[in-house]
């Protein structure tokens, strides 16, 4: 097909006339029979040649095209009778009201109808909507009695839906209706909203119906050769018949009460035809009992035309397929199996310095690894090469100007995205390498943006087609250009789980390694780079540190120091002397103090990442990404690290402290009761006495539950040291790599209270939770406090309404996830035109200036620290520093 | 040789206008502290702008998309329900994600009305003023300060009897209930001997027993003082400051009241700082307030996205909603409007309007298939002037 060189400039919006739907319809119909019995298409009607063709190998009756040439043409049904419009029901309604019923004036005098002229005509010039204006002059004119025109008197005009108008209890027909709006002088037309040069009134009132040609309904033939028709040719084929048994009455003069029936039904189906949803209608069905699809419900909702064809559409150069983990690949990489690159290729214009490699992958076709798959000529034809017989005749004929497209090779940029895509990092540039197998691999510190873990998630891959947008995506859409979240201006890429625990025991004080075991971790983890000399201890044997090793990958000169996530926020911070190693010292490249962890390069919080990034540059972040995590994952997989059940034992000495707490707690909220009882407690401002109740008790519970947890995590940690070996999961919470000490608590000491909407439990039976309790009962048990851990494991009951409250939790998270959804495409959909012009100013599509910098001081977030453009401090101490203080 | 505080100074005003203020507040405060030299002045400036100017959008760039999503992914992160004020255990207010729908929604009414009363000097560190002046914001009503009532079917009266304890309390006189309750029903007398008021009715003395309940009733809920609206008042100690949180909110009538700091109370009904305060406190009201909400659920999202957010709802002077009754349903092109929601009706709309689709927008060029105007999609024609003239000169 040739494209033609026009440019839309715009869309104008109109009603047909009549007349217009007479000229530009290439037939009237006048048959409901589409095929006879050979299966050719009936002239005159639905499927008639002329309206365009669907069927291959025939040509259409009106532009002689072929199918996909022709666009289709409309035909047009000549209804006997006139039809109202549903759509235009109610605004016909309104107008009827304001206009007189015998001048067809607006009840309104002359001086008022020309202040809303000149009103509509200055919210124009301004570009304002003007709606409101015209609801109001409705508003106003429907209220006279008396015409102040021609003084006629007004009767009170009913509408009853979906298209009925009643007058002072008398039917008008449409016919009436359209004759009324067709007295409607020009100028309050204007008035009452109709742009003249498309709409006037009786527009609104059908009296010729368009049909649209074949290609909007096509069709479609089953495997047992029986047509199905679409569901608008079955309304279609509907209203011609009732047409034409209207028609047929009304000549043969059949009583008026068969005539008005018949046109009542007709009614009925132009109005299902055009929506077949509308209130008090009941939908028009198809013989199997399924609503009709009529026009309205095609355009309407998220699979509708719109929202599903025309907003968002079909791709093709894509793939998808499951994803799984790749630690030894950049973070800018991604790998795809073979199958898929040799399914999803990219054009390459043959050069006279790349004709020969072309044609060599040409020779491979495409069944070899790399090769090709179309050979596009310079005229824009396509050549199969599967189909391709005489291979050197075709080689014969390629010269530069030609397109091959290739395979899929290493190093072609694609774009990787995994849905929900809720932010611009769900779609990021890669650069592609071919594995084996049959899943997309990436990088680790690639899940958080993502959001994406490895239990069956999937994802798709866009191969990208045009030299300008490879450029493009290379440079905006890369990795490592988004390792900056415009949200916050901190790292959103970065380690996860391991890379967390194994950086923390990689670099805690201990962690020795004799020189071969240096040399091989550094070697294998791809770090090229001299080692410092090696430290010396007490046995006067040589070994390198964790940090000595770790210092490799941190890019030289960097000088920083921030507190790690294991702070345990002690009164007086001792900074570098901490006790904890928790204060993290980088001196020139060199780490001299503290530990590696969450808050070093963990996504979201890695304040050595964030450095990095911001005073280097991306291409350093993503070497010390790609090498900080390969030397870790090295070094925890050497060292070995797991976790188990035994992680979570406890001595007999904490269980019992645990149990006093615990059976402490219990007499106090017993206490709390009785206090209640007697009527003793203290109210808490604002609240009664029973709410203040239920508030000490979860608070007396919670903070039981603290301290078991407390309790817990005291002797874990003096466990560690009695027996000199880690409690991974220890290691894992308080390091960040994973779980929080909460779970600790739960799994080892007690899980603590239930809630359901924030409150103990309390449904179930009259008076009590559960039939096990006595009726009134308010303890701790009988509300939902589960006291037991989850390796003790539940009791029944406790089972139970733990079982509530990860109930609520699982309706929450569906509930959330709708919300949020429906909020975030709201935002997007009220937001998406603004943006920066060249005046820096924030604009929408009207030129209305919406704010004159972005967000006060024209910042880009990914480009400012955390929000502050600039460490004004920092930079003025740098240059005054030597010159002393004030 | 160091620079005078008046060179820095004018060298700073020369800069003023480029800069934004809190950079060129931050130069003022951090330089102040320092001994310069011009040389070290000079390099200065050239870091922070080199800084500024790298920081700065750039034209094109997509910041409503940017803001949009920047609120809304991290919204799939934050919980449902309604939690108890951090701090304030006595107050309910909605948070989370529900908090933050209402809030774009523009809603006539928050689903918690609430205030926070902060006081004037005066009254704010001392508890008893502070006290004061909660106690005239919270409504106070006839059965709040009563100990018993009686009717007396013969006498066809309705005697309350008064809590001397609640009317010390509340610093109520008496004579203040008799005005309010004569003026608040007709048709009876009131008369009072300091422990009880006696209400008697006017006309005759058949009256029922109905009639005497009713006026009961009507008595009980007589209001003596307080700030209308305002259901519960807690007053709390923040700081060394006594603030006051409410239940029910009502600026305008607050900021009459003596001893409340009119410059930093607040509330969190954007609508009524709207009406009370105008729109530029409406915009500073919505930022707060999302961002207090996102806080509160330890998310951080940069306050430039929260101020677009708030700025496009409030840029016609009114407080419009996100989604198809505000902005989205104001937009001047139909197929946006269409592809968003309520398609049908906006297109036949379109058709008695004869409205003319620019397709300007994002959400055009995409259903017309062409590139979007954001970002490299913006830029139409690049001409280098040189070449366009050496062409003439051919």
């Amino acid at each position: 097909m040739r494209i033609l060189p026009k440019k839309i400039d715009g869309i104008k919006f109109g009603l047909m006339s009549p007349e217009y739907i007479r000229k530009f319809s290439v037939l009237k119909i006048i048959t409901a029979e589409t095929y006879d019995e050979d299966g050719y298409p009936i002239e005159g009607g639905l499927m008639d040649k002329r309206l365009g063709v669907v069927d291959p190998g025939l040509r259409c009756g009106t532009c002689n095209s072929r199918v996909g040439e022709c666009p289709g043409h409309f035909g047009r049904i000549e209804l006997a009778r006139p039809v109202i419009h549903v759509g235009y029901a109610k605004r016909i309604y309104k107008v009827l009201k304001s206009v007189c019923r015998s001048c067809g004036r607006i009840k309104l005098p002359d001086e008022r109808i020309g202040r809303y002229r000149q009103e509509i005509k200055t919210a124009r010039k301004i570009g304002k909507n003007i709606d409101s204006i015209i609801e109001d002059l409705f508003k106003e004119a429907k209220t006279p009695k008396k015409c102040p025109h021609c003084g006629g008197e007004i009767f009170e005009i009913k509408f009853e839906k979906p298209a009925t108008y009643l007058e002072d209890g008398q039917r008008l027909s449409p016919a009436d209706v359209r004759e009324r709006l067709e007295r409607i002088n020009d100028t309050d037309s204007v008035v009452m909203g109709f742009d003249l040069d498309v709409a006037r009134p009786e527009w609104m009132i059908l009296t010729v119906l368009p049909v649209p040609p074949v290609t909007a309904r096509p069709s479609i033939t089953l495997e047992s050769g029986e047509r199905s028709e679409d569901d608008l040719t079955h309304k279609l084929v509907d209203i011609i018949r009732i047409n034409q048994r209207l028609e047929e009455n009304i000549e043969a003069g059949a009583p008026q009460l068969i005539i008005e029936d018949l046109w009542e039904l007709l009614q009925y189906h132009v109005t299902t035809y055009f929506n077949n949803e509308v209130a008090g209608v009941p939908p028009a069905r198809h013989r199997s009992g399924r609503p009709l699809k009529t026009l309205a419900q095609r355009l309407k909702g998220k699979e509708g035309r719109f929202r599903s064809n025309l907003s968002g559409k079909r791709v093709n150069f894509s793939a998808r397929t499951v994803i799984s983990p790749d630690p030894s690949i950049s973070i800018n990489e991604v790998g795809v199996p073979e199958v898929i690159a040799r399914e999803l290729t990219v054009p390459e214009v043959v050069t006279p310095l790349n004709i020969n490699h072309m044609k060599e992958i040409i020779i491979e076709g495409p069944y070899n690894y790399p090769g090709s798959n179309y050979v596009e000529r310079p005229d824009g034809n396509r050549i199969s090469l599967a189909r391709v017989k005489n291979l050197d005749e075709l080689l014969e004929k390629v010269k530069p100007g030609w397109k091959v497209h290739r395979h899929l090779m290493n190093g072609d940029v694609v774009l990787f995205n995994r849905q929900p895509s809720l932010h611009r990092m769900s779609i990021m540039a890669h650069e592609i390498r071919v594995l084996p197998y049959k899943t997309f691999r990436l990088n680790l510190c690639v899940c958080p943006p993502y959001n994406a873990d490895f239990d069956g998630d999937e994802m798709n891959l866009h191969a990208i087609q045009g030299q300008e947008a490879r450029a493009e995506a290379r440079v905006l859409m890369r990795v490592q250009e988004q390792i900056l979240s415009p949200r916050f201006g901190g790292p959103i890429i970065g380690g996860i789980h391991d890379h967390i625990s194994g950086a923390y025991l990689f670099t805690m004080n201990d962690t020795k390694f004799t020189k071969s075991q240096a040399f091989q971790l550094v070697y294998s983890s791809g770090i090229r780079k001299s080692l410092p000399d090696p430290l010396i201890d007490e046995n006067e044997t040589e070994y390198y540190s964790g940090k000595q090793l770790f210092s490799l990958v941190i890019p030289e000169g960097l000088n920083l120091s921030y507190k790690a996530k294991i702070c345990r926020k002690c009164d007086k911070c001792l900074e570098e002397d901490c006790k904890y190693d928790a204060y993290v010292v980088i001196r020139n490249g060199k780490l001299l103090k503290g530990v590696m962890d969450e808050k070093s390069f963990g996504a979201f919080s890695g304040e050595l990442l964030d450095r990095i990034v911001k005073d280097y540059s991306t291409d350093d972040a993503r070497i010390f990404l790609d090498s900080v995590t390969k030397l870790v994952i090295n070094a925890i997989s050497r060292r070995g690290f797991s976790t188990g059940i035994d992680d979570e034992d406890l001595p007999e000495e904490a269980k019992e402290r645990i149990e006093e707490i615990l059976r402490n707690a219990y007499k106090n909220v017993r206490k709390l009761i009785r206090a209640f009882n007697d009527n003793l407690l203290e109210h808490l401002p604002g609240r009664s006495l029973e709410e203040t109740l239920e508030m000490r008790i979860m608070q007396v519970l919670s903070e039981a539950r603290d301290k078991t947890g407390a309790i817990a995590n005291e002797y874990l940690e003096k466990e560690e040291k009695k027996r000199r070996r880690e409690n991974s999961a220890r290691i894992m919470a308080i390091s960040g790599a994973r779980g929080s000490l909460l779970n600790l608590t739960q799994m080892t000491a007690c899980v603590g209270q239930q809630a359901v909407r924030g409150e103990r439990i309390k449904r179930g039976y009259a008076g009590r939770t559960l039939p096990h309790f006595k009726v009134g009962d308010i303890g701790a048990e009988a509300k939902g406090f589960v006291k037991s851990s989850y390796k003790s494991g539940l009791s029944p009951i406790e089972f139970f309404f733990h079982n509530m409250g990860g109930r609520e939790g699982l309706v929450d998270t569906g509930v959330r996830t709708s919300q949020s959804g429906y909020m975030q495409r709201r935002l997007v959909n009220a937001l998406q035109d603004l943006k920066v012009e060249y005046d820096n100013t924030v604009r929408d599509t009207r030129g209305v200036i919406v704010e004159f910098k972005h967000g006060e001081d024209g910042a880009d977030t990914s480009r400012t620290d955390w929000g502050n453009i600039v460490d004004v401090g920092k930079i003025v101490r740098r240059y005054a520093d030597q010159r002393g203080k004030k | 040789m160091y620079l005078s505080q008046k060179k820095i100074d004018e060298r700073l005003m020369e800069l003023k206008e480029e800069i934004p203020m809190k950079m060129y507040n931050d130069l003022n405060r951090e330089l102040s502290k320092v001994k310069i030299t011009e040389e070290a002045l000079e390099n200065i400036l050239k870091d922070v702008l080199r800084r500024y100017r790298y920081a700065k959008v750039e034209p094109g760039e997509a910041v409503g998309i940017l803001a949009a999503q920047s609120m809304g992914e991290p919204s799939t992160q934050m919980t449902m329900r309604t939690f108890h004020y951090a701090g304030v255990a006595e107050l309910n207010v909605t948070l989370g994600l529900p908090r933050i729908i209402e809030i774009v929604d523009a809603r006539k009414q928050p689903s918690t009305p609430s205030m926070t009363i902060y006081l004037e000097e005066d009254y704010r560190n001392n508890p008893e003023m502070a006290k004061k002046v909660a106690s005239t914001i919270g409504n106070l009503y006839v059965s709040d300060l009563l100990e018993s009532d009686e009717l007396d079917y013969l006498g066809s009266k309705v005697i309350l009897y008064l809590d001397e304890y609640e009317l010390d309390k509340n610093e109520v006189e008496v004579d203040e209930i008799v005005s309010k309750v004569k003026s608040g029903i007709k048709g009876i007398d009131v008369e009072s001997d300091g422990k009880s008021v006696v209400l008697s009715l006017t006309k005759g003395k058949n009256t029922s027993r109905k009639e005497l309940k009713k006026i009961l009733t009507k008595a009980k809920i007589i209001y003596i003082r307080g700030v209308k609206g305002v259901t519960r008042v807690v007053m709390r100690k923040e700081g060394d400051e006594h603030v006051i949180y409410t239940e029910g909110s009502n600026l305008k009538d607050l900021l009459k009241i003596d001893g409340v700091d009119i410059t930093r109370t607040k509330t969190n009904d954007i609508l009524e700082v709207h009406r009370v305060l105008g729109i530029e406190a409406a915009r500073n009201a919505i930022i707060n307030e999302i961002q207090d909400t996102l806080n509160e659920q330890g998310l951080i999202v940069d306050i430039r996205h929260l101020m677009l957010i708030s700025d496009i709802m409030t840029v016609d002077g009114d407080v419009k909603a996100i989604g198809r009754h505000g902005v989205s349903g104001e937009k001047a092109s139909v197929l946006a409007r269409a592809a968003f929601e309520i398609t049908v009706d906006h297109l036949l709309d379109a058709g008695v309007k004869g409205e003319y689709d620019e397709l300007e927008g994002i959400v055009e060029n995409v259903i017309v298939g062409r590139p979007v105007k954001l970002g490299t999609g913006m830029v139409e024609v690049v001409m280098r002037r040189e070449l366009e003239e050496s062409k003439e000169a051919i």
